[in-house]
């Protein structure tokens, strides 16, 4: 017999499920202000104000942007294809937010899964986040397709092109986080990284920061970002596959690319950068950095949201300042550049790990 | 409450099963290729899914990267290009029906043999066998990797040369003169 009113709710159903629209909750704040943050420092970059009229520094943009949105009118056009063009913006959101079910955002702090800061750990881990992440693309496609509409077309295939690309030195540039690890579970890498004493982009020197910069760029790429943001090349294809779309429909895809941002961040923030471990875990006079006056595991999430916030700067810093490629330059660095590259230091690094 | 969480992973197993099935007929069936596409790709996730039930979650995560995110998205590619309004009216494959009748039994038959030796043969084939190496418990990924590399080495290195040759054909065959 299974006590299932018991414990077993508590620990299996109510708990994950609090966690889930927590992280949910905090992505999604995370995301409203990465927009107004994103136009603030581009403002600042460009030598203008950016949005000041809402609230204090115009702190009170996000909520007007969402109000405004929420509040447009809902275009389906003529001859699309209904089912695919209202579902195409689900696919792009869903897969993102999935992903945040593996993210280790904290330490786990040995009580079992309830007081830990990730809501859960597998063993597949890293293999289930590409995989997740590679179901991503249906949405752009789709959506490009059932917009009947020339320019959303073209965007999308661009984009799918694109994806299937990057999606490859990708891969292979976590292979060599995880040749260090030995370990697919992301909790277990953290802590390889702990147990090593350094964090993965300066492992094996310079084969992880190698992987680091190819993961970065093919990162950039996935999420279809400055300076590689050609689905959406406004000069040439009006918005891309999101041409059609319209008030919350378009918000989704928006809400889609900066989730997409922030996975790729968390996972880079996970696989090369120790997680939630603050810099040089093996340095000793360092170790004020652990913020030891802090609640247990606060500190771990503090130094994890403080990496991830910095990767997003870099995004928005990238927007202001590369200018966009051709796309046969981006398939020329991706299949002639990036792919060759990170083999290599797959391969450099598991040389290395045979030999010493 | 009891029944479902007890029997729950068996009833499981029978949506996904009914669900891949279902979606199998429907590609087949299905005059709209786009259409036919989904219902391929829900079929790849189903099995994912019966994969995962069996804790083969290695198979079952590449299930979903390399059909789900790699192969339909190219077979979407594809049917994105062609003209659908005109493909539509034309029974390109009408005339395979016997040669994927052949084929069909002969698949058939092969699944049934490999389920009967599993079948009669239980001390070969148990759970854990997928979550083991000799006998000690380690991870899914572990275990399929240890048969791949250290006992099924040279036909798995056969069949990646496979690939690599259909790769090259591939090359060539696009290659302009």
């Amino acid at each position: 017999m299974v006590d299932f009113f018991g414990e077993t709710l508590f620990a299996y159903a109510v708990v994950p499920l609090a966690k889930i629209i927590v992280a949910i909750a905090v992505v999604l704040g995370i995301i409203a202000y990465t927009t107004f943050a994103e136009r603030k420092i581009l403002g600042f970059l460009q030598v203008r104000t950016g949005p000041n009229r809402v609230g204090p520094w115009g702190l009170f943009q996000p909520i007007a942007d969402v109000a405004k949105l929420l509040g447009k009118e809902d275009v389906i056009p003529n001859r699309a294809v209904t089912w695919a063009y209202v579902l195409a913006p689900c696919l792009v959101v869903g897969p993102a937010l999935i992903i945040l079910s593996v993210i280790p955002f904290g330490p786990p702090s040995g009580e079992g899964p309830v007081s830990s800061w990730f809501i859960t750990d597998v063993n597949v881990g890293l293999l289930l986040v590409v995989a997740i992440a590679s179901i991503g693309v249906y949405g752009l496609l789709l959506g490009g397709w059932a917009s009947n509409n020339k320019f959303s077309m073209l965007g999308g295939l661009r984009s799918a092109a694109q994806m299937i690309s990057y999606e490859v030195p990708q891969g292979f540039s976590l292979v060599v986080p995880l040749l260090m690890a030995g370990t697919l579970s992301l909790v277990g890498i953290v802590e390889a990284q702990l147990a090593q004493g350094r964090w993965f982009i300066f492992g094996f020197f310079p084969f992880g920061l190698l992987a680091f910069f190819i993961y970065f760029v093919a990162g950039v790429a996935e999420s279809n970002r400055n300076p590689f943001d050609l689905p959406e090349a406004e000069s040439e294809l009006v918005a891309g596959f999101h041409t059609e779309y319209s008030g919350m429909r378009f918000a989704l895809f928006f809400l889609g690319e900066y989730a997409n941002m922030i996975v790729i961040s968390a996972v880079a923030v996970t696989m090369f950068l120790g997680g939630w471990l603050r810099p040089f875990p093996n340095v000793e006079w360092l170790s004020f950095l652990d913020l030891a006056f802090l609640p247990a595991g606060l500190a771990g999430l503090l130094w994890f949201l403080v990496k991830l916030l910095a990767f997003l700067f870099v995004y928005i810093w990238f927007r202001g300042t590369f200018p966009r490629y051709r796309f046969d330059q981006l398939m020329d660095l991706g299949w002639k550049w990036l792919i060759p590259t990170a083999l290599l230091s797959v391969a450099a690094t598991g040389l290395w790990k045979i030999l010493i | 409450m009891d029944f479902l969480l007890v029997n729950g992973p068996g009833l499981l197993f029978y949506l996904f099963a009914a669900l891949a099935v279902l979606a199998a007929i429907l590609v087949v069936s299905l005059r709209n290729p786009m259409y036919s596409a989904f219902a391929l790709l829900t079929s790849f996730l189903a099995v994912a899914a019966l994969f995962f039930l069996r804790h083969a979650e290695f198979l079952a995560v590449v299930q979903i990267f390399v059909y789900g995110g790699g192969i339909m998205v190219l077979f979407l590619f594809v049917i994105m290009l062609v003209n659908l309004h005109r493909l539509q009216e034309m029974r390109i494959y009408g005339m395979q029906w016997p040669a994927a009748l052949l084929l069909a039994v002969m698949m058939i038959g092969l699944v049934s043999w490999v389920v009967a030796q599993v079948q009669f043969s239980p001390a070969n084939i148990s759970p854990e066998a997928l979550v083991s190496v000799e006998g000690e418990a380690v991870g899914n990924v572990q275990a399929v990797a240890w048969q791949l590399y250290q006992k099924y080495l040279l036909p798995f290195e056969i069949a990646s040369l496979f690939l690599l040759v259909a790769m090259i054909g591939a090359v060539v065959l696009a290659r302009k003169e």
